[in-house]
């Protein structure tokens, strides 16, 4: 028996020391900082975050950010990927609506805000609205590109048959785009929830950016980073405990 | 009975295919042989309705079933899959039998990744013919196999044709193979391409 001495260390220990070493470096830039008005410690960070979870405050906010996001998510996506298979399928429908997506795609989030604030009003619909706007195109252009990547030959094969619509979705169409729904999913859900704090600082009165918003006025960066923190967490949850188990349970038949 | 009228095929500004026209009785196993590039292909595609930019018109029949040159399964999908999610009214049941029949009895919950070429090719076989066909259309099924292997597949061909004798358009660049299974041999040649009946 041969033993090994030196040991690869596990990609768990790897993230979790790579997170450490950013607490590290913020410890470090506190200390030299010396002034918590500008920036606190993150052990100076627990009481107010105790507090603002005991008064119900950041579970109020942090609630209608994630319906937000998530209304925005789920339409941004379920938009985007019908848009993109349409046109990467359909090379007449695609030279019809490129031009469109440019523009889009190059449209400033916030001059796309504005005017669904300006045309809609101050409303949960403008603010969602203006949130799936944002995000349609990145997602219609990932998708399309998976659509041009399809197999011919399954269609021939699929139409031969005649399976019928549902099934040629989901059993042939959908596994095919997997790869490019999750690298959608994944660049989206991370735009969309900053651009719905822009969303939320400009023009709603809950909500993590509207907080934000609050402290910002009042200067005071421990509650700012508080409200920042406390969602992010929540989207590493979404990605360790939703995105990567679905991602592994569609990638299995390529392992096997 | 299934016929093919096709008249014009173009490809771009290319005429491929001239005057095609043929019939295949119910039960008859046609082949259609030629050299590589003819145009042979293309035919088939007409036929099965996945090309329609042509001049002429095609009867054909409800149920088709196809068996490529490539395996053309869901690699995303078990192998007992692979057979119960085109032929839904099959059941389990059927899906197994039907697997077995091709020898490949115990591979249902593999992904087709996980089967040797040759396996795969038999698998598509089966697919083929788990539901009686009304026209089977067969491109190249033998090619690029070695020859022991595809020996077993032509005779596993045999064997399923002769059980369920669906109507059959055969694609092959090979005369032993078409001379084996067919009852008659179609050669497609010239350009544009045109048929010359042979046997």
């Amino acid at each position: 028996m041969r033993i090994s001495t030196e040991r690869a260390t596990s990609p768990r220990t790897v993230t979790v020391l790579s997170i450490l070493l950013l607490g590290a470096l913020w410890v470090v830039a506190a200390a030299l900082t010396a002034d918590p008005q500008v920036l606190p410690s993150p052990f100076a960070l627990a009481a107010p975050f105790r507090q603002e979870l005991a008064n119900g405050e950041l579970l109020y906010h942090l609630g209608q950010t994630v319906v937000r996001v998530l209304w925005a998510f789920a339409l941004a996506m379920g938009l985007g990927i019908a848009l993109g298979l349409v046109m990467g399928r359909s090379e007449a429908v695609n030279r019809w609506l490129d031009p469109w997506l440019v523009i889009f795609l190059n449209l400033p989030a916030l001059v796309l805000i504005v005017l669904c604030y300006l045309w809609i009003g101050l409303t949960e619909t403008a603010a969602i609205a203006a949130v799936t706007l944002n995000k349609i195109p990145n997602v219609t252009t990932v998708i399309r590109e998976g659509a041009r990547a399809m197999d011919p030959q399954l269609d021939a094969m699929a139409r031969i048959y005649r399976m019928s619509w549902r099934r040629r979705m989901a059993h042939i169409v959908l596994p095919q785009l997997a790869p490019f729904i999750t690298a959608a999913a994944r660049s989206g859900i991370a735009v969309i929830w900053k651009i719905v704090l822009v969303v939320e600082f400009l023009g709603r009165s809950s909500g993590i950016g509207f907080q934000i918003h609050l402290y910002f006025q009042l200067f005071d960066v421990a509650m700012v980073l508080v409200y920042a923190l406390s969602f992010i967490c929540v989207m590493l949850l979404v990605e360790w405990l939703v995105l990567q188990p679905w991602e592994r349970r569609v990638r299995r038949w390529r392992q096997a | 009975m299934i016929r093919i009228r096709i008249d014009d095929k173009h490809f771009g500004n290319a005429q491929v295919l001239g005057r095609v026209h043929f019939d295949i009785a119910p039960g008859e196993c046609v082949a259609l042989v030629g050299p590589s590039g003819i145009g042979k292909s293309t035919v088939l595609r007409i036929l099965a309705g996945t090309d329609e930019a042509f001049t002429g018109h095609v009867d054909r029949p409800e149920r088709m079933a196809v068996v490529f040159q490539e395996p053309t399964l869901l690699p995303w999908r078990s192998v007992l899959q692979n057979l119960t999610l085109v032929h839904p009214d099959l059941g389990t049941a059927g899906a197994r039998a039907a697997l077995d029949r091709v020898g490949l009895a115990g591979k249902e919950t593999l992904f087709p990744g996980q089967l040797s070429l040759g396996q795969q090719r038999r698998l598509a076989l089966a697919r083929g013919f788990a539901t009686p066909p009304d026209l089977l259309i067969m491109d190249e099924p033998f090619a690029s196999l070695d020859p022991e292997t595809a020996e077993r597949m032509l005779a596993l061909t045999e064997s399923l044709m002769a059980t369920t004798r669906p109507a059959t358009l055969f694609v092959t660049h090979d005369r032993a193979e078409a001379e084996r299974l067919a009852d008659r041999i179609l050669r497609l040649d010239g350009a544009p391409a045109t048929l010359a009946e042979t046997t």
